[in-house]
């Protein structure tokens, strides 16, 4: 982990945690999952079975370590392709499946595009598609938990091209100024779609942003789960020690399509993709977990089968559940329908009666 | 009951809120020290503590996207748009994210949040200081649209709005904020939304209002009772949810409406009204449905009295209603 290049002038708090070995292999083993889900979804989507998928692989380490870092009582607020830090959380593959199918099991009731999920028991908030908006309402909430006395922080994940959004130079502003309790955790994959990190903006880190609102940026190799982790928990402890907000730019690469909507060959090369995947986290964790003693090839072999196993079963399972109630769209517009929209219920149900629709 | 302008009754309303529930919290540019730019604030920082009555640095985006999180949270933030004019920079928080977080979360998470902004024309504002884009959240699943257009309702609407469970715009008609004044009453008056309220009855012709046309049609219908017209007022009081029965109900009476809004003509409020009253009042109408309304051009600074309706303007197309048929 290196400082920005401009380093502001406050005072750095170090929690000097650093990844708990005897979960070492456990963060291994989600990552595993995650890189199984993103295997397993993009050939579903191909298929026709799943509408759309947004792939997280490269970013595994990056994921998990920071969702490690986190208690369960802090706040998430996603953008659309955490994956693995709802997994983290404790959020069940299945549950996640069940949104990728939206079927009537989605606890999103199947309202929204795949990846698109939240989860209130484990502080995982709804993720939406435009870009930024979240981070303004983290560091909102944090203003309501200080308010409220609670010792959390909570905690945007964006990537590198809501650094150019609305909502990240006022929420970062906000942030500042109220010394509110929140890590900005930007994942810097290098890509925003098509652009390149370099055309997003001329600053040589992301990180060095912060220094302008008034709090420390730092960056911090995203394939290194335990250097994410300890950057995390660091960040953590100055938010819940009442010293304000940290960025921190977790440098990743997106592996594959920003989404399966999109086709990388018409804007970068293999050879970039390939030298990328030489320091790919799942394999540097390997490595970490072989090298002491935790992990060898045979077991190694039977974790990947075992994922790709719990995989298979949410697939399936997913599949195979009830459809959404095709009346439930018009639900949770408001706590109670208005007038109009009882209206619009009774219309509809006269159409499915008199055979002209059916759901 | 207390007399009160429209801008002291939103004051007392606030006051009262705040002082009823910790979980209220202000937020804005400068409410706090300042009092607000129409003094709407005007000694809450100093009641309830600068860490309730926030002063935020100069972003609407930053204001509802706070606000959103503070409530998601679990808090009842009051947020405070200081023009209308002025809130299209949270207009993708307030769109995308605040009318959607009970609909996108399949429940889960509700987002209560009201958003408090002085709106409409007559003073002098200019493009930037006058618009009445109420339309556009109208339009928007998820938001309910509230304009009170007396002191009494201000309190009461707000009060209520900011004991519901769902987001609600809020909008303050800033040219009355002190022209008018009326009774309210003390403690915990509400409101409900979806309930017109009848300014006048009337047998000849309905007119629809809201806001800070409600005066000048009332004017208006007191001008066509001179003339033998017996006309109906009725003050729609929330857009969301509509009052739709007594739109109708006072249209199958008269047999003839005349809608009323200072927004440009072309898609305001006043075309729903119109495609109501021809969905569900079609073989009651004696006449066309006519709609006196801001014209279809920006606000204009110096020539704002020839864009906004007055009473002459809807007392004329009144007339010629009754007179059509």
């Amino acid at each position: 982990m290196s400082t920005a290049a401009t380093p502001p002038k406050v005072p750095t708090g170090s929690s000097g945690d650093q990844f708990p070995t005897d979960r070492l292999a456990a963060a291994y083993r989600t990552m595993l999952v995650a890189r199984a889900t993103d295997e397993r979804c993009l050939s579903l989507q191909r298929q026709g079975r799943i509408g759309f998928y947004v792939p997280l692989s490269g970013q595994e380490a990056a994921q998990v370590g920071s969702a490690v870092a986190l208690e369960s009582a802090d706040w998430v607020f996603p953008a659309y392709r955490e994956l693995a830090v709802a997994l983290v959380r404790g959020v069940p593959l299945g549950a996640i499946l069940d949104q990728l199918f939206a079927n009537g099991r989605d606890r999103t009731k199947g309202r929204q595009m795949p990846n698109h999920f939240g989860f209130r028991d484990q502080n995982f908030v709804v993720a939406s598609s435009p870009i930024g908006t979240q981070i303004t309402q983290a560091v909102g909430a944090a203003m309501a938990a200080r308010r409220r006395r609670d010792p959390i922080a909570t905690i945007a994940y964006f990537g590198d091209g809501a650094t150019s959004s609305n909502d990240f130079h006022a929420g970062l502003n906000f942030a500042g100024v109220y010394r509110t309790p929140t890590i900005f955790f930007c994942q810097n994959n290098g890509w925003a779609i098509s652009l390149p990190r370099e055309r997003q903006t001329r600053s040589p880190t992301l990180a060095e942003k912060a220094a302008s609102y008034g709090f420390p940026g730092v960056v911090v190799d995203g394939n290194d789960l335990e250097a994410v982790y300890a950057a995390v928990r660091d960040a953590r402890a100055r938010a819940v020690a009442g010293e304000g907000p940290t960025l921190i730019e977790a440098q990743v690469y997106r592996f594959g399509a920003h989404s399966t909507s999109d086709d990388p060959r018409r804007y970068r090369s293999d050879a970039q993709v390939e030298a990328a995947r030489k320091r790919d986290p799942v394999h540097l964790l390997k490595d970490r977990l072989v090298a002491a003693g935790l992990l060898d090839d045979a077991r190694d072999a039977q974790w990947w089968e075992e994922a790709r196993a719990e995989v298979a079963r949410a697939v399936e399972s997913a599949e195979g559940a009830p459809p959404v109630d095709p009346m439930s769209f018009l639900d949770d517009v408001f706590a109670e329908p208005t007038p109009r929209l009882r209206a619009e219920r009774s219309a509809l149900e006269g159409l499915v009666r008199d055979g002209l629709l059916k759901p | 009951m207390t007399e009160r302008t429209l801008v002291q009754a939103v004051n007392r309303g606030l006051f009262e809120a705040m002082q009823a529930d910790p979980d209220v919290i202000l937020l804005g540019e400068d409410i706090g020290v300042n009092g607000g730019v129409f003094r709407a604030t005007e000694g809450l920082a100093q009641q309830f503590g600068e860490d309730r009555v926030l002063d935020t640095p100069l972003s609407e985006t930053g204001i509802v996207g706070t606000a959103i999180g503070m409530a998601l949270y679990g808090l009842k933030p009051v947020a405070e748009i200081q023009f209308l004019d002025f809130i299209y920079p949270a207009f993708d928080q307030i769109v995308s994210e605040l009318a959607k977080f009970r609909y996108r979360s399949g429940g889960q998470y509700p987002c209560h949040v009201v958003i408090r902004t002085p709106y409409g024309g007559g003073i002098k504002g200019g493009l930037y200081h006058s618009q009445s884009s109420e339309a556009y959240f109208a339009h928007t699943p998820g938001l309910k649209v509230v304009v009170p257009s007396t002191p009494a309702d201000a309190k009461g609407l707000l009060l209520s709005a900011i004991h519901d469970e769902d987001p609600v715009i809020f909008l303050e008609p800033k040219r009355i904020y002190r022209s008018v004044t009326g009774e309210v009453p003390d403690g915990d008056h509400r409101v409900p939304f979806g309930a017109a309220r009848v300014v006048r009855e009337g047998t000849d012709v309905s007119l629809f209002a809201y806001g800070a046309m409600v005066p000048p049609t009332t004017e208006a219908a007191e001008a066509l009772a001179g003339d033998g017209i017996s006309a109906e007022v009725l003050d729609l009081r929330t857009l969301v949810p509509l009052d739709e029965d007594a739109i109708v109900a006072s249209v199958e009476k008269t047999g003839r409406a005349v809608v009323v809004h200072e927004a440009p003509r072309t898609c305001g409020f006043g075309a729903e009204v119109a495609a109501l009253l021809a969905e569900r009042a079609f073989y009651s109408l004696k006449a066309p449905i006519a709609r006196v309304t801001g014209f279809d051009t920006p606000f204009p600074y110096a020539l704002e009295n020839v864009y906004l309706p007055d009473a002459p303007r809807i007392a004329h197309a009144a007339r010629s209603t009754v007179r059509s048929g």
